[in-house]
């Protein structure tokens, strides 16, 4: 099975701080990681290649140069091979230009499955894995926090809802988006942080090694239609309230009062 | 000079380090030091990770690294748990040291390949009730008896003794040469006569297994001899001057550990008004202690890298560790006194630090023996 494993290299927000004067995130000095649902894509990917022998894995990743030890850190982990997606003309590209980017270059790998993360720390907007699976015209499940092979071209998924589970049987190939529950990221080994420099390799493809698969129209920042009006942090949702022995009615009585009162209804 | 810098390897390796120790090991430090119990859980992921291999060649199922990521190692394990870090060292620099570099290419492929592809762990006897800075005091011996060596005696204060499978035993095989009568025997833990007592009470590093080992008519086949009869002592002696180079970077290790325990302690910690942080007496101790940290890691390195070069570097690893344990008993006191109350108590791990860091001044060749080896050298 050929697997194309998709990685964003972020800012570790656990680290960032506020600027208290403009309220904004002081970037400067803070550790760079992989997207931590990417992460669980890896180990994902790593799994699925020890379930099915011959399986080979290639991490894909867009960014400036410095992203190239994100991809080291994927390959010290046992990824095969990596592609480090690079160009200025790539630059200020939005979820659809970076979809397209990316889409343009995993149409020049092999590929059975695409494993993306769910979505990135800095950004949280899940938008660009389900992208590339539209623009390579694949079937694709997204939030996905199980993944079983059956038989040579079948994938059976568990995507995680609020609520609920669905369990989905899919062909490859196909794209499908991971929760970071997905499956718990294993630690790089020591030969394999030397093995990831000394044997393996990070291919660099800008825009000129993409030119027979990508459309200039979609790329960079002249191709990303989303216009930010605003940045904002997400305010946490309450801890919410448990009605305990009450009646049914009693109950119903106590909910609907309490919506009446935030006049919800 | 070449450069001050670690390499790209060097880093990702160090990243790992930080990670591991990070996530497995600092949850459960204290309470392996309050049980002084290693936990059997972490270790086998130690194997699995590939840390009990650093600097052996994958030729026999090491990491293929160098000394230098090996410290590395030292120091980010032995920031957040000591006991690990000597559990890695005392395997690593002293019991595989000595079968890597003098045993013959069968012995490596049968002993060696298990220790450092994960399946094994190992430990080192040649301290003895009555031989300690003075190794010539041993009084284990090993008489020839057909295909086979028969050991009788008592070794003490034998690290990792608890669990491991593999020891390297001396013993004297000619009583009357002295110390060109001590021999290096490689002896499998399960064999009948070797028998290992409880841990042995400490001050510090208590999570570290420490035990006495009595041997009474142990049969080792006579295969088992590394490098021959009468080289046990330039073995032990080789070992432990490469195993100071790792206890140099757990002694840094633990007092880099403490400082940042105590520089985030402080900028939190509020007296008459402010963060302590902000008075000129926090200041400049913090910066006297991390000074000497970066004198003590600079040092370890040099040492480091003096032996993956190949070169004379049993004086740098006695000066480093030398150095480096000074530091580590300063810089562990200071944090617990920067802590005040809360340092000393075992609700903050700066306490239990200031217990390890006392052993670095005294394993693996105490100060005054480091010192002997510097002084003598200058003054020969």
């Amino acid at each position: 099975m050929k697997i194309v494993v998709c990685a964003k290299q972020v800012p570790d927000t656990t680290e960032v701080k506020l600027d208290p004067k403009t309220n904004t995130l002081i970037r400067d000095g803070v550790p760079s990681i992989i997207n931590p649902d990417d992460k669980a894509g890896i180990e994902a990917a790593l799994q699925l290649k020890e379930k099915c022998p011959g399986s080979t894995v290639t991490v894909v990743s867009m960014g400036p140069p410095q992203a190239d030890v994100a991809l080291r850190e994927a390959l010290a982990m046992g990824c095969d091979d990596a592609v480090l997606v690079s160009d200025r003309a790539f630059g200020g590209a939005d979820t659809w230009a970076t979809s397209s980017t990316i889409a343009a270059a995993i149409k020049k790998l092999d590929f059975d499955v695409i494993i993306t993360g769910r979505q990135a720390i800095d950004g949280d907007t899940a938008q660009v894995g389900p992208q590339i699976a539209e623009h390579l015209g694949i079937p694709q499940v997204s939030y996905v926090e199980d993944l079983n092979v059956e038989g040579e071209d079948t994938l059976i998924v568990q995507r995680q809802f609020e609520d609920r589970h669905q369990i989905i049987e899919v062909k490859t190939p196909c794209l499908i988006t991971a929760l970071a529950e997905l499956a718990d990221p294993r630690y790089m080994t020591v030969h394999g942080a030397f093995d990831a420099y000394r044997e393996k390799e990070v291919k660099v493809w800008g825009l000129a090694d993409l030119e027979d698969t990508i459309d200039q129209a979609n790329i960079g920042l002249k191709g990303s239609p989303t216009r930010v009006k605003k940045s904002f942090t997400k305010q946490a949702k309450g801890a919410g309230t448990i009605l305990k022995d009450l009646s049914a009615d009693e109950a119903v009585a106590s909910i609907v009062g309490k919506l009446q009162e935030k006049h919800i209804i | 000079m070449v450069e001050f810098k670690l390499t790209k390897e060097q880093l990702l390796a160090q990243q790992m380090f930080k990670d591991f120790a990070e996530t497995e090991i600092k949850p459960i430090a204290r309470d392996m030091d309050e049980t002084e119990e290693f936990s059997m859980d972490l270790l086998e992921k130690m194997k699995k990770f590939g840390i009990m291999g650093i600097p052996y060649s994958k030729e026999y199922g090491g990491e293929g690294a160098d000394v230098l990521t090996y410290t590395l190692c030292m120091e980010e394990m032995s920031k957040v748990d000591a006991s690990t870090g000597i559990t890695i060292s005392v395997h690593t620099s002293l019991c595989c040291s000595c079968i890597n570099d003098f045993a013959s290419e069968e012995q490596k492929q049968k002993f060696l390949r298990p220790l450092v592809d994960g399946s094994k762990v190992g430990c080192f006897g040649l301290t003895e009730p009555g031989a300690g800075t003075d190794a010539s005091g041993v009084k284990t011996s090993a008489v020839l008896d057909g295909d086979h060596y028969v050991l009788n005696g008592q070794k003490v204060f034998t690290t990792n003794s608890g669990f491991a499978d593999t020891f390297i035993i001396f013993a004297m095989t000619d009583k009357s040469a002295g110390t060109r009568g001590m021999s290096a025997f490689i002896v499998d833990r399960n064999t009948p006569g070797l028998e290992v007592s409880k841990n042995i009470p400490r001050m510090g590093i208590r999570a570290a297994s420490n035990c006495e080992v009595a041997l009474v008519d142990v049969r080792v086949p006579k295969e088992n001899v590394i490098a021959g009869e009468g080289k046990g002592y330039k073995i032990a002696m080789s070992a432990l001057a490469g195993g100071r180079i790792g206890i140099g970077a757990q002694s840094v290790g633990i007092a880099q550990g403490a400082l940042d325990e105590a520089i985030k302690y402080v900028k939190e910690r509020k007296q008459f008004g402010k963060p302590i942080s902000k008075f000129q007496n926090t200041q400049f101790l913090i910066a006297e202690l991390q000074v000497k940290i970066d004198a003590a890691r600079l040092m370890v390195w040099r040492a480091a890298k003096a032996k993956d070069d190949h070169e004379n570097y049993a004086p740098l690893a006695a000066s480093c560790k030398l150095f480096a344990s000074d530091v580590a008993v300063e810089v562990t006191r200071a944090a617990v006194q920067l802590l005040g109350g809360y340092g000393y108590s075992r609700e903050y791990p700066v306490e239990r630090m200031y217990r390890d860091a006392k052993i670095t001044e005294i394993y693996e060749g105490t100060s005054e023996a480091m010192k002997m080896i510097v002084g003598g050298g200058l003054l020969r």
